[in-house]
């Protein structure tokens, strides 16, 4: 029996493009997650969706543009509402020190910001996660 | 949550939890299994495989879309690699099938390989009996990207279809042993490309020439899937040899020999984890290794005498 650490890595909204998100992808395929990439532009809907069907144990996203005050709440509420209590939904992305509180009080767990190695994100994982 | 219970009243939830339990081997896959078992044999499952690039995924998405204009529902097993030396994977086939997340009668998961060789994950079988269960209409079954000899989808899936692209090789390729044995269909994908025409008469020599052929002789279809092309002709294809293997007996075959490979790997199984309590776990094993290894006695001696042991229990 082997419990196998599952993230999703989640593009929501309209990034133009997704290097940050394939760095992380990599970096947590190599700590031996298994990582489910579904690209970019995603809604809440389709990436609360994905999550259910893929069962994951972590969702990770990353936004670039400036829409994670809207977006991240969103997808934390229709993971819950999908009955995923215990799935860790964190955060990254080009997001401003000020806007973490209402993040992480909105449900993020942790927000990762450029120049976060991605050590820090695999650790945080496999700290946080519930299998 | 009762994860049977509940999958058989359409909780996507409670297929999501199944296919996890099986996937990772918890113990309570076996009881869901038990309980789900009566349930399946209903869905028709199509295995799609094909090397890396050939557009496996692309096709899948579209092939999906055309079944739900039928009115079916579709469930999708998509599998890639696990990497061999960390055990982590990106599993990236719901990059081209983002449209389908949203559609109720769709329903996508991902598995990687996990350390099996032969396309597809050893629980591939088990997850598709879930979502069967569950009430799928259809099931595709999406190989890893294959090189030339993994063929374990022929064993999962009622119609293999075997995906190419023009200007993979010459016509030597086509004679070869392993996956151009195995279609009961032929997609040439991206056949806009130069070579797509060169590549359906290196195929069809390679039919005329299989001592084999029973009057079901494989068809091939140009598409382009990207654009949607020749889909509609691809699935008339599938769904011509599904008449043909259901009017033949065929299927019924197909299905008695998965259905006897799948008892014997159970069984398999069952004496493998009883072995390996009796002589791993307990440290036996080290033990007459040691003694192996010094020249005491042999490996033969010593396996016939566990076997005997084993035996009287």
């Amino acid at each position: 029996m082997e419990k196998k650490i599952r993230v999703l890595v989640a593009k929501p909204g309209l990034d133009g493009h997704d290097r940050g998100a394939k760095v992380v992808a990599r970096a947590l395929r190599d700590a031996g997650f298994e990582v489910i990439y579904t690209g970019l532009r995603q809604t809440p809907e389709q990436i609360a969706e994905a999550a259910l069907q893929e069962d994951v144990n972590v969702v990770a996203m990353s936004i670039l543009s400036g829409a994670h005050g809207h977006l991240f709440p969103k997808v934390v509420d229709l993971v819950r509402g999908n009955g995923m209590t215990d799935t860790l939904i964190i955060g990254g992305g080009v997001i401003p020190d000020g806007d973490i509180p209402a993040l992480k009080e909105a449900g993020v767990a942790e927000v990762f910001t450029p120049g976060t190695p991605t050590s820090d994100v695999v650790n945080f994982i496999k700290e946080n996660v519930k299998l | 949550m009762d994860i049977a219970k509940e999958l058989l009243k359409g909780n996507r939830l409670a297929l999501s939890k199944a296919i996890t339990a099986i996937e990772n081997e918890y113990p309570e896959a076996t009881e869901i299994m038990k309980e789900i078992y009566p349930h399946t044999g209903h869905a028709y499952v199509l295995g799609i495989t094909g090397p890396p690039g050939a557009g496996k995924s692309t096709l899948t998405d579209k092939i999906t879309r055309a079944y739900r204009a039928q009115g079916k529902t579709v469930g999708i097993v998509a599998v890639d690699p696990t990497s061999p030396f960390t055990g982590g994977a990106i599993l990236g086939d719901r990059i081209r099938m983002n449209e389908l997340t949203l559609d109720a009668g769709v329903f996508i998961r991902s598995m990687g390989t996990r350390g099996s060789l032969g396309g597809l994950s050893h629980k591939t079988a088990d997850a598709v009996k879930a979502m069967d269960a569950f009430g799928k209409d259809i099931i595709i079954v999406e190989t890893v990207g294959v090189g030339q000899s993994e063929v374990d989808i022929v064993k999962a899936a009622d119609t293999t279809m075997v995906v190419l692209i023009p200007g993979m090789g010459d016509d030597i390729q086509a004679i070869k042993a392993g996956i151009l044995e195995i279609g009961d269909l032929y997609c040439i994908n991206k056949s806009d490309l130069d070579g797509a025409d060169k590549l359906v008469r290196e195929i069809n020599m390679m039919l005329d020439l299989d001592s084999f052929m029973t009057d079901w002789r494989p068809p091939i279809t140009k598409v382009i899937a990207s654009q949607n092309e020749g889909i509609e002709d691809l699935i008339g294809t599938v769904e011509k040899h599904r008449a043909y293997i259901e009017g033949n007996g065929e299927l019924t075959r197909r299905r008695t020999k998965r259905t006897r490979d799948e008892m014997l790997d159970i069984l398999n199984s069952g004496i493998n984890n009883f072995v390996k309590g009796q002589i791993v776990d307990s440290g036996r094993l080290d033990e007459y290794v040691e003694k192996i290894r010094a020249h005491d006695t042999d490996p033969y001696t010593v396996v016939g005498g566990l076997m005997d042991e084993m035996l009287k229990k």
